[in-house]
């Protein structure tokens, strides 16, 4: 028999230390094969973020470089433009790209920066031990919001994608899930797609993915993939946010 | 069997999606434990795989290969 499914030549045989069930994992493959397909390990230079995903650069087999928490797209503005043939990629939960690293974002989003943005929206603060992130659904309980989080006290969850599909420097973003195998599938593609819009200098492009926390929403790994379907993408609806990819780049 | 998957136990955390996916039921957590104190996944005895990969693409461990004839 012909093997068909194997391990990404830019995923090191290294045992993840996520939790079980994590969507960090599930995106991690993700990304190794869109590298591997479009053929970029040698180009491809990631940026770990503060967060679960602290030491992504156990997994990659590309280079990395991690950043402060927030502070990726402002780190990728400078490898870009110091390294415009590399393809940059940071990785970025909502705590990280939603909390502490918006101006960051926004900004980098806004001057048009030709790099690439994988955002794990999680919905909490995952690391740290599941308090209120930006993304928290209304009613949904952390640490910090015990008896769910209410509009009046916390605020509304934040739509970033949509905020930065406002921006005329976003060429291209996308919400994906990683909860069941037609999202996998749709998530895959739109990461590849992604890496090519840089690839073809089109600008900035990002992938929201909807990554399910099993451990921090207190739920077991195959509930906690229901969630993601039945509530939080009614909150965050998966699909495409902005395409201009087909656009010529602005000069 | 038109397919197969070889299963790493010692990657598998027991998070059980893959389990839920197999349209033949063919996933099972094993009665032993691995390293890590997890069930590890095995194919049944009586396994019917078609190789169709959904096993393998929601595992987050990537603890799973599939073959096909
Ligand atoms: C500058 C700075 N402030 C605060 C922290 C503490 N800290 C570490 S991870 C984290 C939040 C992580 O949440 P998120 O970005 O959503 O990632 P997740 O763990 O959920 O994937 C915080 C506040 C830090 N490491 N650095
Ligand atoms: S705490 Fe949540 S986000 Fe962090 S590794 Fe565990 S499941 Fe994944
Ligand atoms: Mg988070």
């Amino acid at each position: 028999m012909k093997n068909i499914f194997s391990r990404p030549k830019s995923l090191k045989k290294a045992a993840f230390h996520y939790c079980a069930g994590c969507g960090h994992s599930i995106t991690h493959r993700l990304i190794a094969e869109a590298i591997d397909e479009l053929g970029i390990q040698d180009r491809a230079i990631g940026i770990p973020p503060a967060g679960c995903a602290v030491i992504a650069y156990n997994y990659f087999d590309v280079d990395m470089l991690e950043a402060p928490h927030g502070r990726g797209c402002a780190v990728a503005t400078g490898m870009k433009r110091v390294l415009p043939d590399r393809i940059i990629f940071s990785y970025q939960g909502d705590g990280d790209l939603a909390a502490i690293g918006t101006a960051e974002t926004m900004h980098a989003a806004n001057r048009g920066e030709n790099i690439t943005v994988i955002f794990i929206n999680n919905a909490v603060y995952g690391m740290t031990g599941g308090q209120m992130a930006p993304t928290t659904l209304l009613g949904q309980v952390s640490t910090t919001t015990p008896p769910g989080r209410s509009a009046l006290l916390d605020g509304h969850p934040i739509h970033l994608s949509e905020i930065l599909g406002q921006l005329p420097g976003t060429r291209y973003i996308e919400r994906c899930a990683v909860n069941s195998p037609a999202n996998i599938t749709r998530a895959k593609r739109a990461i590849k797609k992604a890496f090519k819009c840089q690839m073809d200098g089109a600008g900035f492009s990002l992938v929201e993915i909807l990554s399910q926390c099993p451990t921090n929403w207190k739920m077991t790994p195959v509930n906690a993939c229901r969630w993601v379907t039945e509530t939080m993408a009614k909150e965050f609806p998966l699909g495409v946010i902005k395409d201009l990819k087909a656009q010529a780049p602005t000069s | 069997m038109k397919g197969t998957i070889k299963i790493d136990g010692e990657f598998c955390k027991e998070c059980l999606l893959c389990t839920t996916v197999c349209k033949n039921q063919n996933l099972r957590p094993a009665a032993e434990l691995n390293s890590k104190g997890f069930h590890p996944i095995e194919l049944k005895e009586d396994a019917d795989c078609n190789g169709c990969a959904l096993c393998a693409v929601v595992c987050p461990e990537v603890a799973i290969e599939v073959y096909r004839e």
